[in-house]
């Protein structure tokens, strides 16, 4: 059962995720991402991460996304036009990519043990009671450096964004 | 029935990375180069929350915590620095920004 909903979830991700990159429509894009964004959702239960999970549908999926949307609204953003690319980038691209890929699969299985099986209930500790623990004891210091990270990141869009009074 | 490993979880988040970085380096609107970013730090996240599994330790849902916070600040100050751009320049597509080329 795990390995049915983890394939199904990680398909419509890798999926969505290629539609992002495809659509020439900035706002097809968005709704893919926001496909990516709710199949993570359900990799994060699976994997008994139900704060993340939870924050990845609300933060995500509510508050990023209707931002990206809002400015591709407001900046009336049309197709973009494609441009021929550079025939090296062609040559070079797909083998580039491929020794890419095979590395990292060599480093991963390297690195870490084929053995251990992700199953579902295996970690029950990603509850926001454990979460908010960790938080507030021993990241106590990081968390308020995030927090003025939020404030330093609100007051300097409100500043980019702001017109120009003389 | 075949299980799933951490592995699996190292594939599909090394596979949203890929998909990320060719958004970023081959996309011309700037809209869609900040999607690509979320891609990639949502990758991170999948591999912290994968090994957070992997080892029984909270520690690495703490860490995504603080990406997803990252991720939000990075996405409010760069769609603000668009609107700036496009106030000015009346443009998003990032080959046409070329003020500081020579």
């Amino acid at each position: 059962m795990d390995v049915v909903i983890f394939l199904i979830f990680a398909i419509i991700a890798v999926a969505c995720a290629i539609n992002v990159v495809v659509q020439t429509h900035p706002i097809s894009s968005a709704i893919s991402l926001v496909g990516v964004m709710g199949s993570l959702a359900v990799i994060y239960l699976l994997l008994g991460a139900e704060f993340i999970a939870a924050a990845q549908v609300i933060v995500y999926a509510g508050a990023i996304m209707v931002l990206f949307v809002f400015v591709i609204m407001l900046l009336n953003a049309g197709a973009e036009a494609t441009k021929g690319r550079a025939p090296m980038a062609h040559l070079l691209g797909p083998p580039l990519l491929a020794a890419f890929l095979g590395i990292l699969a060599f480093v991963v299985r390297r690195l870490f043990p084929r053995e251990y099986t992700a199953h579902f209930g295996g970690f029950t500790h990603g509850t926001a009671k454990d979460v908010g623990r960790a938080l507030f004891t021993t990241y106590l210091l990081p968390f308020e450096a995030a927090s003025v990270l939020i404030l330093i990141a609100i007051i300097g869009a409100v500043v980019l964004a702001r017109k120009e009074m003389d | 029935m075949y299980p799933v490993t951490t592995i699996h979880y190292l594939a599909l988040s090394a596979a949203l990375l890929l998909i990320g970085t060719v958004g970023v380096l081959t996309r011309r609107n700037i809209v869609i180069i900040l999607m690509s970013i979320e891609l990639i730090l949502n990758a991170v996240n999948i591999n912290l929350v994968a090994f957070s599994h992997a080892l029984s330790n909270i520690n690495g849902q703490v860490f995504a915590i603080f990406v997803i916070t990252d991720a939000v600040a990075e996405a409010a100050v760069g769609l603000g620095i668009l609107i700036a751009l496009f106030r000015n320049k009346e443009t998003v597509q990032a080959d046409e920004i070329d003020l500081l080329k020579w």
